[in-house]
Order: structure tokens, then C-alpha cells, then sequence
């Protein structure tokens, strides 16, 4: 079965404020990762252009993006899923890919949140949700992800330092990504300042350090079927699985809270293509929007056991020299959060490292990497694998 | 010509109702009669909590109601100290999800319980009330 090949990978810094318009900066991720294939224009058949809705006044964005790139007069596509909407372009590629209806398929995320004021920007995610019977109750994204981590608390005994301890490992990486919006390291003592940005409530039982950042940025990867991947790069890092998934979007109809069933229903799609196990996965970027979120996905993704994601962080086996090293980019906490672009930066970090090309943070010698990407609240999952082979 | 009048009572529901227009409207009335119903199917029988109008799995919009009652069990539960725009006048509040069995329900702990009574698995019961802004809801007090 013919492969399909990633030839190129980019993304803009990640900023509080982006000073430009969405064009400008999808400029930005589109020029690192077109000088990062050593291609033209004229090799893109179709683009992908992916983001969440109402954060700019741009609207149908891949048209007014597909211009200012140069990428007329070839198709171009729009793709949302929330925070997982350049996972969804990605597999959109792929199938554009796959199916032979063009060569080399460009997907290019973006998101600009700083125009909104921070309560308004909640508004929006919060619209992500259930708007009929969810909303009107004044929900938003961290009071979603809290009840998930009320529950695992419940469930597991995970405690508030294992919480923590998620952020304090994105924030010892967030300062080696120059890309990154916070570069700060975190301490636990930190999480007990109660006055203080990374110690104050927020959405009971999560504090202000266990949130990502709110981010203006824009990610791009370029695909191609293997024998434009084999003739057009030396490096060509070869899509090997791919899973999705959805949920009701009501919390009235989970039946569960301390776990996101979209992830492991993702995971075991994506490992049965590319016929590898937990085991096999030797770096990984998983969204960690939220600190919970991440130890949610250590035993959604199989890294550990139901109930034992708390243990990996505690023994530090997600850390760069662990068994399985997680978001050593800094993941979201860290990195930041343009919704649109997370999803395309998180396959761009897992890329260079396939490659042997992400200096300081240099896993060892990897040959498959694992991406997990969510939209809203384990609305929309994405898990993709990627490998040297 | 007179213009059509809107149904629009489901802006009644929650501090702010980002919905006006909906098919399951009658829910808003059962809430005006201190009732919170849910919809079940009438050819299939399956119930929904949140009610709905359609039945996807029977493909039939023929629903009767039925009143949410008795004792749930709390699922999880989460105090904000934030809000998003248009709620900032309700805080601090808690978000919480319910489990009857047959259903869950999704909604806000009442005020008069206090945070620190909350626990994971507790029983619960969902009574109608008003929001601050004197529209409809309904709220989870201790059973």
C-alpha cells in the first residue's frame, strides 16, 4: 500500500498579541515550512486552511489566505473542529492524498484570540459546547475540563500536586521553545500562593498554572503521496496511523468523566493501522490544554493504566530522558494554544524529532512519535502516528 | 400584513439563552409550572434528557414528556471564580452533572447548598427555580 509523507513543517511564534492581520500571519507558519521543504507554490495542488470560528471578523478565511500565499489558482478547503481543527485538516489532506485527487496537499492552522477580551474569548469557547442547554448556565472550557478533573480525583485519588507536577514538567521545557508564549519555569510552591497567577482559583479544583495560554499563532504541514515525498524531500516522515472520533456534546451524555472516550477510541484506531502498541511509542505530544487533560491521555493513549496516569507523572517517566517522553515542547501549557494551529505545531514538534532536528529537546533517537489532538471537551478526538519509516 | 409572531420562549432559559427558536419550546412551560421534564420517544420509548424534538433512532418527532424526579447521584462538580461574558453577575457559582439512571442532567448547584457539603456520588434532587436575572432554571439541592 503506497505511503503518505509530511515533506514539510512550520509554525509562527506563539504570542499573547500577534501584531498583524490572520493573513500575515498565516504567512509566518506557511514560509518555515515551505523553506523547510525546499519547495514553490507551484507544488501545492490544494490547501487545507483550518481554524475555530468568531475569534476574528475574517470569514470563510481559506480564500483570503490561499491569495495572500500564492496558492490560487489551486483548490483550497476550509476545516474546523475546535481545538482540534488542523488534526481534522490533517486527515483531510490525507485523504485527498490517498484517494489520488491531488499530490501534495498543504494544511495550514491559524488562530487569532487576542482581539477578544479574556471573558469574551471564555464566551466563545464556551459556545464550543452545548449552546441550547449547556450555555445558559455560564459554562466555559476550564470549569468543563475541572469536572473531568473532579472526578479522576474521585475516582483515582489523583491529587492537586499531581496536577501540578503536569505543569511544572511543560514549564521546565516551555523556556528551550523560542516559539513558545510562556517561557517561564513553574514550582510546586507556586500552585500554593493562592494570591498569585499560577496559585488562584479558577474553576474549582483547577488553578490559574494548570490552564494553557490563550495564543495568536499559526502552524502549516505539508503532505505528499510517496513518490512526490521520495523525490521532492530527503527527509519525508511517513503518516503511519490515523484515528477520530466523536462524542455527544452534552455532558449529559457521557458515560464517563474521568476520561475522554474520543482518545482511547482514536488510539486504538490509529494503532491498528499502523500495527504499533503503547509500548511502541517512543515521543509524544498530547493535548494538554488543561493539566488534567494530560494525564487523561497518558491512560487514554495506553501510556499507562486506568487510574495510574497520576504514577507516570509522579515518577517523571514523561519527562525528556523517561520511558515516554510527553510535550517536551512545552505542549500548550507551555507552548500556548492558538486553537487553529495547535494541532499542526503539535505534528510539527513530532516531526523534528523523527528527524533528529529538535535540539535542546532532543528525544533519543525515535522512530515513532504520537500525536493527540482534542476539540472542545473530548468533543472531537484526533490521534496520529508518525514514523521514520 | 401582520408580521408572524416568533416562538421564541426558550430566551426564557438561564441567565442568558443563546437560543430563541426551538421545536421543544413546551419545555420552557413545564418550567413556568415548576416542572422539569425530559422527552421519551413515543414509538421507541427511549428517553432524553436534555429533551429533544426528534427521535433519531425511531426517525419520529412524536414525543411525550415526562417530569425528572427522585434522586440522582452527583458526577462531578466545579466552582467558578470566573465567568464569561453576561455571568459575572452570578458568581461564585457551581456547575455540576447529575446521574438518574435513565438519564443524566446537566445544570448548576443551588446557592443554598454550601461548596464544601459537595461530594462525588452524593445524592441529589433537581428543583426549578430563577436565576438572578429572574428567567428559568433549575438548580441540584442535597436530597
Amino acid at each position: 500500500m503506497s505511503k503518505v509523507g509530511i515533506i514539510g513543517v512550520g509554525q509562527s511564534k506563539f504570542v499573547r498579541t500577534y501584531p498583524g492581520s490572520v493573513r500575515e500571519l498565516a504567512f509566518e507558519g506557511f514560509k518555515e515550512a515551505m523553506q523547510d521543504a525546499e519547495i514553490g507554490v507551484d507544488a501545492i495542488d490544494a490547501t487545507v486552511v483550518c481554524s475555530a470560528p468568531e475569534y476574528d471578523k475574517q470569514r470563510s478565511p481559506a480564500g483570503v489566505i490561499a491569495e495572500y500565499l500564492g496558492l490560487n489558482p489551486q483548490p483550497t478547503f476550509y476545516a474546523e473542529a475546535l481545538c482540534a481543527s488542523s488534526s481534522t485538516g490533517l486527515k483531510l489532506a490525507y485523504s485527498l492524498v490517498k484517494s489520488g485527487l491531488h499530490d501534495v496537499v498543504m494544511v495550514l492552522g491559524f488562530q487569532i484570540m487576542s482581539q477578544l477580551s479574556s471573558a469574551e474569548s471564555q464566551e466563545r469557547m464556551g459556545r464550543g459546547a452545548d449552546i441550547q442547554w449547556e450555555s445558559p448556565f455560564g459554562t466555559m472550557m476550564p470549569a468543563y475540563y475541572a469536572m473531568h478533573a473532579q472526578a479522576h480525583i474521585a475516582k483515582y485519588g489523583t491529587t492537586l500536586e499531581d496536577l501540578a507536577a503536569v505543569r511544572v514538567k511543560a514549564a521546565t521545557y516551555g523556556p528551550l521553545n523560542e516559539k513558545g508564549v510562556f517561557r517561564k519555569t513553574i514550582t510546586m510552591e507556586q500552585f500554593e500562593e493562592p494570591q498569585g497567577f499560577v496559585g488562584g482559583p479558577v474553576a474549582s479544583p483547577l488553578r490559574g498554572g494548570d490552564c494553557c495560554a490563550n495564543a495568536d499563532g499559526s502552524s502549516c504541514i505539508i503532505v505528499a503521496n510517496e513518490e512526490k515525498a521520495k523525490a521532492l524531500s530527503s527527509k519525508p516522515i511517513w503518516i503511519k496511523g490515523l484515528g477520530s472520533a466523536s462524542a455527544p456534546v452534552n455532558m449529559a451524555g457521557r458515560d464517563q468523566l474521568h476520561g475522554l472516550i474520543v482518545a482511547q477510541q482514536s488510539a486504538q484506531q490509529a494503532y491498528k493501522m499502523a500495527g504499533v502498541t503503547p509500548q511502541d511509542i517512543d515521543v509524544a505530544e498530547v493535548h494538554d490544554c488543561f493539566t488534567i487533560a494530560e494525564i487523561m491521555a497518558y491512560e487514554n493513549l495506553g501510556f499507562a493504566k486506568p487510574g495510574e496516569g497520576a504514577a507516570l507523572i509522579r515518577s517523571k517517566e514523561t519527562y525528556k530522558e523517561g520511558r515516554i517522553p510527553v510535550n517536551i515542547d512545552g505542549g500548550l501549557l507551555s507552548k500556548g494554544h492558538p486553537i487553529g494551529a495547535t494541532g499542526g505545531s503539535q505534528i510539527r514538534t513530532i516531526v523534528l524529532q523523527l528527524r533528529g532536528e529538535a535540539g535542546e529537546i532532543q528525544v533519543k533517537d525515535p522512530a515513532i512519535g504520537l500525536v493527540h489532538n482534542i476539540g472542545g471537551v473530548g468533543l472531537y478526538g484526533h490521534v496520529t502516528i508518525l514514523g521514520r519509516d | 400584513m401582520a408580521k408572524k409572531e416568533i416562538d421564541a420562549r426558550f430566551n426564557k432559559f438561564g441567565t442568558v439563552s443563546f437560543t430563541d427558536v426551538t421545536r421543544i419550546n413546551d419545555f420552557i412551560d413545564f418550567l413556568e409550572q415548576g416542572k422539569l421534564m425530559g422527552a421519551r420517544c413515543k414509538t421507541c420509548g427511549k428517553k432524553f434528557f436534555p429533551p429533544r424534538a426528534d427521535c433519531f433512532h425511531s426517525l419520529d418527532s412524536d414525543m411525550d414528556w415526562f417530569e425528572v424526579t427522585g434522586t440522582g447521584k452527583l458526577v462531578s462538580y466545579s466552582a467558578l471564580k470566573y465567568a464569561p461574558s453576561g455571568f459575572k453577575d452570578d458568581l461564585p457559582y457551581t456547575i455540576a452533572l447529575v446521574d438518574f439512571g435513565e438519564y443524566k442532567v446537566f445544570g448548576r448547584i443551588d446557592g443554598s447548598v454550601s461548596f464544601d457539603a459537595l461530594k462525588v456520588d452524593m445524592d441529589m434532587k433537581a428543583v426549578v427555580t430563577e436565576t438572578k436575572n429572574g428567567k428559568l432554571t433549575y438548580t441540584f439541592q442535597k436530597a
